[in-house]
């Protein structure tokens, strides 16, 4: 495996550039969590002419919904979800100038088309691997929607979160290429 | 006629969710181990290494070994012999769920309503509760954490006899084809075969509560099984879908007698944190 790639956020285009399917990396900065509810609500809030909580532009969504946190730890266990489940109200967040995606599993032609027009990433991480990954969030913060209990938004502060680069800004998809090699011949 | 008082069920069940989701059974970690073993592709090396560090991990420091500690899936087998003694049997077995999701530290994920009301519960429960007389003087509790990711992959289908065993082959290969990497592979596939829309569903899950790996003790479904998982890890998936030789660790079928003019098949898949703990009171 090539040389692991440090990316430190905000997310700009020109970082967004120079990654592709494959790529390991690591993340340190800000990431924000949001999934199912969180989406929802944010959509209908930018449909109904308000204002959003956070500002996407050039941030990264991880799609995550973590245990609480046992005493004295700043958080659980928190891995990432399925991000598929996030398609309808993807491309929307990425007009906003959401620059990258952190989940798990394949996305839709849409999301997909929408990544290249808008120059945005998507992340993948290890679905499962909970605790291991929670290792590298130092800080977190409710920033909206706490009602939503773990579906809230949270402001996490990482450090070397650790991710492949499934689909690239090109639109180039590990999950179809590395699925495409490693199938057996009919 | 022997006594079980509902405190105990309840405080067997709150040790079982927590002891589930922190810690993955022995029998699914070897399968994990065997598949880093066999598997070639790098990204499914990676993706291997890291689920199997993860296990250590949650087990060494009683972290849940995944976010989604699902929603509570619980098998209760009640000996004919059982008096149970004290409150309502489900209230006992919810409040065992509700004691350990919220001192267990694990996420609360069950929502009142499927539809107009998405509030979450704050206690994960409701539980979903399967309760079977059996012969005997014990009771059997088997908890599994379902999470989502890999419960949406699931399917049904009603076959027609006619479709025979290449139909019901098709069908599995199509439902683990169209799942891809959102159901966390390397997954267990639990399959169904027979009974009613209902009984074949629940067969499906209890097939997943069998010992990792542990053929069907008939030798016609051990064969199935075993074609089934050649055949799913011909396609190339991959842990967690990033391409590569192991899509599954195991097939398990469970069937049932059926109808003349019947043969449903239901596939539910777990991911390859397979979690499920039992006792016996």
């Amino acid at each position: 495996m090539a040389a692991i790639k440090k990316i430190t956020t905000p997310l700009t285009y020109d970082q967004v550039k120079g990654l592709k399917a494959g790529d390991q990396v690591t993340i340190t900065g800000v990431i924000f969590t949001a999934r199912d509810a969180a989406h929802k609500i944010l959509v209908e809030n930018l449909k109904a002419g308000n204002s959003l909580p956070v500002d996407f532009k050039d941030q990264i969504i991880y799609y995550a919904g973590p245990t609480p946190a046992k005493p004295g730890k700043v958080i659980g266990s928190c891995g990432p979800t399925t991000s598929s489940r996030m398609d309808a109200y993807t491309p929307t967040l990425l007009g906003q100038g959401l620059r990258g995606m952190i989940g798990k599993g394949p996305r839709s032609k849409e999301v997909i088309e929408s990544m290249k027009n808008n120059g945005a990433v998507y992340f993948a991480a290890i679905g499962g691997a909970a605790a291991l990954i929670a290792n590298s969030i130092k800080k977190v913060e409710i920033v909206a929607y706490p009602e939503l209990g773990p579906e809230a938004i949270r402001r996490m502060e990482v450090v070397d979160y650790p991710c492949i680069v499934a689909i690239d800004a090109e639109g180039n998809n590990l999950y179809e290429l590395g699925v495409k090699q490693h199938r057996a011949a009919d | 006629m022997r006594e079980i008082s509902t405190e105990l069920i309840t405080r067997t069940v709150r040790d079982l969710c927590i002891q589930a989701a922190c810690d993955l059974p022995k029998d699914v970690e070897e399968l994990l181990q065997k598949a880093l073993e066999k598997e070639t592709s790098q990204f499914g090396k990676y993706s291997l290494d890291k689920i199997l560090k993860n296990v250590t991990l949650s087990r060494e420091e009683q972290a849940p070994m995944c976010q989604d500690t699902g929603m509570t899936v619980i098998f209760v087998e009640v000996g004919q012999e059982v008096h149970i003694v004290g409150e309502n049997l489900t209230e006992a077995i919810n409040e065992g769920v509700r004691q350990g999701y919220t001192e267990g530290y694990l996420r609360k994920s069950v929502v009142e309503d499927p539809v107009f009301h998405r509030n979450n519960t704050g206690d994960n429960t409701p539980a979903v509760i399967h309760t079977e007389i059996v012969p005997g003087d014990q009771i059997r509790i088997q908890v599994l954490p379902k999470g989502a990711g890999s419960e949406n992959m699931g399917a049904l289908k009603m076959c027609k006899p006619a479709e025979g065993l290449e139909g019901i082959k098709e069908f599995v290969i199509k439902t683990i084809t169209e799942a891809g990497g959102n159901p966390c592979p390397p997954v267990i596939v639990g399959i169904g075969i027979g009974g009613t829309i209902d009984k074949c569903t629940l067969l499906a899950k209890k097939a997943l509560t069998r010992k990792a790996g542990e053929p069907h003790p008939n030798p016609e479904y051990a064969k199935l099984e075993q074609e089934l998982l050649e055949e799913i890890n011909k396609l190339g998936i991959g842990p967690q879908g990033f391409g590569g030789q192991v899509t599954a660790l195991a097939v398990h079928i469970e069937t049932y007698p059926t109808h003349i003019a019947m043969m449903p098949v239901c596939v539910t898949l777990n991911c390859h944190a397979a979690r499920h703990k039992e006792a016996i009171l």
